[in-house]
């Protein structure tokens, strides 16, 4: 079976394209789904490709906050002078995603829609508290990752931007696989006026928030304030490269790490 | 135009095609006619095959053909031989199963072929080999070799009792267990030598075509050595007559060993294009190639290291299993024996030694030769043990080794473990390292390091090797079923340009140029009018290949011998056209001089009348000016040296940077300097890899291969590595002709044990004396963690 | 579907399967085979071209998504004439290649590395480097090749 390819002019069209086709996929930057196809793990019948829909690579400071269009490209969050003024930590956790080639080439949005378990945006959007825009709603981020390659979009919907707040504080810190370089540990951590959030990728099945520490930091935003604290291993991944006992840890690292390095930073 | 000699470093002929992107490997090549194979490969470690269906496959679009086991074993096709058996110390020789080329009746390992699809197009038979049901009954996997020795373990090979391949053993038990009753103190050492996968950048093809008109083949495969294919393949699997079998080896894309056996797939696909009367080509991914390429190391030892009351040595004992994987692969019962076992001498004064090796089948990728082989196992084992000695006995690890080392007037050293080393100078190496490495500053950079909370070691390992393989005579009687010379032919055209074909094979190593350096030097022919000619067996003389760091050692040999071949030819012309006596005819700067007068004849002349041979000696002398040498070693060349690694782990993370590398390495003569070098670099990288981030791990219940992909096995990357420091120390062999000792494997043989020794001696306040390859942050840290917990309940 | 690009400088207009990946499309059918495909997990950088300047991997790039676009292979780089690149001089001058597999992907990073880096430390360049993977140089001779031609092609001798 041949595979349809089809280049949509407006986002209503790319949706209705997938919502016709049998197992239709959305194409932005294609760093997970064409080597996927490639491994022969995924055959769809059709490619969506968004990459050339109009207005949705942008970046642009708005009154309180951030907001990044979905088909921007890691290597241009990494190098926005905007991101870097307004979350340097955003900027920064961008330019260290996969290597110069993928960067080039994956999307914001790509990469929150797929989800990977170990991805590191997924881990950002958590942290500030941003909220995922589509072509029908807006999705806090607290509700919009759900579980392994699992978000709260519909089959045909599409993501056009993600809004993030402005931290008074950030940093992301991880641990990469030597191999894939994808986190086997990245735990981003943001402090606003009104608290500290914290969310952990690469530990688990899917992104998470840590109560106890962000609880921890809203009391004292210093290292030390996490001395008492230990992450309960039993629900945490374990594979060749890190054990969830060596996940556990490694959390705690560095939280440690990114609140000292989210001081100095400020 | 000049002449480019012996020890300058003119750039690479080979680069600018590689440059450009004109290189010409396998996958590069297209056929008219082409199909593509498929293989259909084992999905379990270990399953008996009962119907295969081809039906739905057969009436897939593009499908061509489908041939499995039962096909080959109806054209009596052979099993993939060995080239090297090995006697156990009982007297019987390895047991030696039927390796098929497709599996029959049962499989062995994941990735086992069990049937090929061709079609005409890559992406029609890699469809359609879904289609191919293959009725598997699965078994129990042997995964480990502790498993796979225990009574009750299940067969790999029915006909092979508990697994055991051979129960080998070299050296002397008595007089080991002598020195155990002397000893004041016994080091004593359990390790694992990691199971790893070469993974050379290109992947391994082969496309095989079929002249029915000549009755001829033509196989081009990503091969060390084309000739050796030829002979086994055509030989000894195929029946098919040496002069209707080409193999050709053309641009091939790294080896390191991988590309050094004869595959499956060459003989399959070989076969198929006989049948077919068509090219088929096949070309692995990259994820085929890690459950069908050939793997290395894999070993568990035990080892003992006696010492007397000053910390000299006075004997070692070594246990080790050795894993074979599923079959037996063309080398790989020599590698943990004959190419481990002789090594374990090191540079040390060991005056008793016994190693005892069994060779286990199980459930895994066979294993056989990967850079190094059998001799980083060696040399990770005893520099190991050297240092747990040094940790237990106080004495410093530098002195230790000094009071232990052979000394430069000492060589000739004869070992107790069968190896004569003719050459060398280890303390040598050892001061020059410790000159360039600064190790005087060492304890400076550890107190600075500490204050940034991080542990810092230093480690060293000092090297000897075995290569150059091999003394024909001598691998005869350790088993070797082949002849280990080389073979070169100059051929200078009556242009004077030189061809030169050589049987050993240049994939990456540089051979184009540093084989043309010696032929300029020797010939005083200018550089850019000599070409090196290699891989392929229509144009070459039958040449055993590249592998056990030998081009240069041996083939470069022949080649020197076949120059001077030439020179005496040129002598006799000269001195009929210089109407001299032959004796009276020198050869020096290119020239042709009658002794003591300004009468001389050029190269290019002497060849020009060597083809136009009107004023010739002709009724004593054959025209032409070709002349071919076979070289055959009189013993092995023992490169060596001294490796200084530094490392630096952060306590609560186990993640570890490699701060500083130090290298000096004796390789003997150096014909070009940069090459060396750049051979060094890449081998000392693929010994840290092994020490710091490469493995292949099977899971132990189903015999998978977790590590199957570059997503899973860690390749080292630019940022994984330090800036390396390579300080050469040249003591020439005392028996090749031009002292060279070879360098391709030096580096991964070195660095292994220098890399770990660091880790160990970072980890020294913890009270560890040994941390597993490779070194994780993981693994780090849980020894931390425990070394920590344990002295918490001892206070 | 028919795509229309530029391909090492010159205009090209393929027709081709919509599944039909860049790399295999040099490969097969432009007999460009210096992109060399060395992995199927889109991680060695073997198959690197440089898109409108940027290096990407043409393993995990579709054809049918280069319309309007400008691809340049490694056989793209030299000048026509046959003039190496000073990148590819570079290489060749500190021995920066030995089997030759890895060094089209490395030339085409290098290629972009140094025109965003003029002035690069040697640490910028290990990390930049993380997509490419090379058996054989131990990545030594490459970062001092890369060096070497960046400041050779910012006219730094």
């Amino acid at each position: 079976m041949t595979l349809a390819f089809h280049r949509p002019s407006s986002i209503a069209d790319a949706a209705k394209l997938l919502a016709g086709a049998e197992d239709g996929k959305f194409l932005a930057g294609g760093m997970t789904l064409l080597p996927t196809m490639r491994q022969r793990l995924a055959d769809p019948s059709d490619l969506v490709d968004l990459s050339s829909l109009p207005g949705l690579a942008m970046i642009e400071r708005t009154g309180d906050g951030l907001v990044i269009g979905a088909l921007t490209r890691h290597a241009d969050v990494a190098g926005s002078e905007v991101v870097k003024a307004a979350v340097p930590a955003l900027a920064a956790l961008a330019g260290r995603i996969g290597d110069p080639q993928v960067r080039y080439r994956g999307t914001i949005g790509g990469s929150i829609a797929n989800n990977d378990p170990a991805a590191d945006y997924p881990a950002a959007l958590l942290a500030l508290d941003a909220t995922v825009v589509t072509d029908r709603r807006e999705i806090a981020a607290d509700d919009f990752f759900l579980g392994t390659f699992e978000t709260a979009l519909e089959t045909d919907e599409i993501v056009t931007a993600v809004r993030f707040p402005i931290p008074l504080a950030a940093s992301y810190e991880k641990l990469r696989s030597p191999a894939s370089r994808y986190a086997l540990v990245g735990v981003f951590v943001a402090r606003f006026a009104d608290g500290v959030r914290v969310a952990v990728t690469g530990a688990g099945p899917c992104v998470f928030r840590s109560a106890d520490i962000e609880e921890a930091l809203a009391s004292a935003f210093e290292p030390s304030a996490l001395d008492r604290i230990s992450i309960d291993a039993s629900e945490l991944n374990s594979d060749l490269h890190a054990d969830a006992d060596y996940r556990a840890h490694m959390i705690m690292v560095l939280t440690k790490r990114a609140v000292a390095a989210a001081i100095a930073g400020h | 135009m000049t002449a480019i000699g012996i020890g300058q470093a003119p750039k690479r002929k080979e680069d600018v095609r590689f440059l450009t992107g004109r290189g010409r490997y396998v996958s590069d090549i297209k056929l008219h006619n082409m199909a593509a194979a498929f293989f259909v490969r084992s999905p379990h470690a270990h399953a008996k095959i009962g119907a295969i269906d081809s039906s739905a496959a057969l009436e897939a679009e593009g499908v061509v053909a489908v041939f499995t086991g039962a096909d080959l074993e109806a054209a009596k096709v052979g099993g993939l031989p060995v080239g090297w058996g090995i006697t156990g110390s009982d007297g019987e020789p390895m047991k030696e199963p039927f390796y098929p080329v497709l599996a029959v009746g049962k499989v062995r390992h994941v990735g086992d072929p069990v049937a090929v699809v061709v079609a005409e197009t890559p992406e029609q038979a890699q469809a359609a080999a879904d289609l191919v049901m293959v009725d598997y009954e699965p078994l129990t996997p042997v995964v480990s070799m502790l498993d796979a020795l225990k009574p009750e373990a299940p067969l790999v090979h029915e006909d092979v009792p508990q697994n055991l391949c051979c129960d080998w053993a070299m050296g002397d038990e008595a007089a080991v267990e002598e020195a155990r009753q002397k000893a004041a103190h016994i080091a004593r050492i359990e390790l694992v030598n990691n199971r790893l996968i070469g993974n050379p950048m290109e992947p391994r093809a082969a496309i095989a075509e079929y002249d029915r008109a000549r009755d001829h083949y033509t196989l081009y495969t990503t091969s060390q050595f084309p000739h050796v294919v030829r002979f086994l393949m055509g030989g000894l699997v195929l029946n098919i007559p040496q002069h209707k079998l080409r193999v050709v080896a053309p641009d091939v894309g790294g080896g390191f060993g991988v590309k050094q056996f004869h595959y499956a797939e060459e003989a399959a696909l070989t076969f198929i294009a006989g049948k077919l009367c068509r090219p088929v080509k096949w070309v692995s991914e990259r994820s085929e190639g890690f459950v069908s390429d050939r793997q290395g190391r894999d070993h568990v030892t035990e080892a003992e290291l006696m010492l007397d009351e000053n910390g000299k040595f006075l004997g070692l004992w070594v246990s080790t299993l050795a894993n074979m994987g599923g079959y037996l692969s063309t080398f790989g019962p020599n590698i943990p024996t004959n190419l481990y076992a002789p090594l374990l001498s090191g540079v040390y004064k060991l005056p008793a030694i016994f190693c005892n090796v069994k060779v286990v089948f199980t459930n895994t990728l066979p294993v056989d030769a990967y850079r190094g082989a059998g001799r980083p196992e060696a040399t990770f084992v005893l520099e190991r043990l050297v240092d747990v000695a040094a940790i237990e006995t106080g004495i410093d690890k530098i002195e230790i080794r000094r009071r232990n080392m052979i000394s430069k007037e000492e060589y000739p050293y004869q070992t107790p473990v069968v190896v004569e080393y003719d050459s060398g100078d280890p303390m040598a190496c050892l001061d020059k390292a410790i000159e360039v490495a600064d190790i005087a500053g060492f304890e400076a950079r550890r107190t600075e390091a500490a204050r940034r909370g991080k542990y810092r070691g230093l480690g060293l390992s000092t090297y000897v090797e075995a290569c150059g393989l091999a003394p024909s005579r001598l691998a005869g009687q350790m088993g070797a079923r082949g002849g280990l010379y080389e073979s070169a032919t100059v051929r200078v055209h009556p242009t004077s340009h030189v061809s030169v074909m050589i049987g050993t094979h240049n994939h990456g190593q540089g051979h184009e140029t540093t084989f043309a350096q010696i032929v300029s030097e020797q010939l005083g022919v200018p550089f850019e009018d000599i070409d090196i000619v290699f891989g392929d067996t229509d144009r070459v003389q039958f040449g055993m290949g590249t592998y056990g760091s030998r081009s240069l050692v041996v083939g470069g040999a022949a080649l020197s011998k076949a120059g001077d071949k030439v020179i005496v030819k040129g002598r006799k012309i000269a001195a009929h056209l210089l109407e001299a006596s032959f004796e009276d005819i020198a050869f020096e700067k290119g020239e042709f001089k009658v002794a003591g007068t300004d009468r001389a004849k050029t190269f290019a002349e002497i060849a020009g009348a060597a083809y136009v041979p009107h004023d010739y000696p002709l009724e004593t002398l054959e025209p032409g000016l070709e002349e071919q040498a076979y070289y055959d070693p009189i013993n092995f060349t023992y490169p060596g040296g001294a490796h200084f690694c530094e490392v630096e782990i952060d306590p609560d993370s186990g993640e570890i940077e490699l701060c500083a590398y130090t290298a000096v390495d004796d390789v003997g003569t150096i014909i070009n300097p940069m090459i060396v070098e750049g051979q060094l670099h890449g081998g000392i990288v693929q010994g840290i890899g092994q020490a710091l981030f490469e493995h292949g791990i099977y899971d132990e219940e189903t015999g998978q291969l977790m590590s199957g992909s570059f997503m899973d096995y860690c390749m080292p990357r630019a940022d994984n590595l330090p800036s390396i420091t390579i300080s050469p120390q040249v003591t020439a062999c005392a028996h090749t002709p031009m002292g060279v000792k070879g360098c391709g494997e030096c580096g991964t043989i070195g660095s292994p044990a220098a890399v770990i020794n660091a880790v160990v001696d970072a980890l020294k306040p913890l009270g560890i004396t040994h941390v597993d390859m490779p070194a994780t942050p993981n693994r780090l840290w849980a020894i931390i963690r425990n070394a920590q917990s344990t002295s918490i309940a001892a206070e | 579907m028919k795509v229309s690009f530029t391909l090492n400088a010159k205009p090209v207009t393929v027709d081709v399967d919509p599944a039909t990946r860049l790399a295999d499309l040099l490969r097969e059918d432009m007999d460009l085979t210096g992109t060399h495909i060395g992995c199927d997990t889109s991680q060695c950088g073997a198959c690197l071209v440089l898109l409108d300047g940027e290096s990407v991997k043409s393993c995990t790039l579709l054809v049918a998504s280069l319309e309007g676009r400008g691809v340049t292979t490694v056989e793209g780089l030299a000048d026509p004439d046959g003039g190496l690149h000073p990148m590819q001089t570079a290489f060749r001058e500190n021995h920066g290649l030995q089997c030759g597999f890895c060094t089209p992907g490395m030339l085409i990073s290098a290629v972009d590395f140094a025109n965003r880096n003029p002035d690069p430390t040697e640490t910028e360049l290990r990390h930049w480097l993380e997509g490419n993977i090379c058996r054989c140089t131990g990545y030594q001779n490459i970062v001092k090749s890369i060096m070497a031609g960046t400041a050779a092609m910012h006219q730094r001798a």
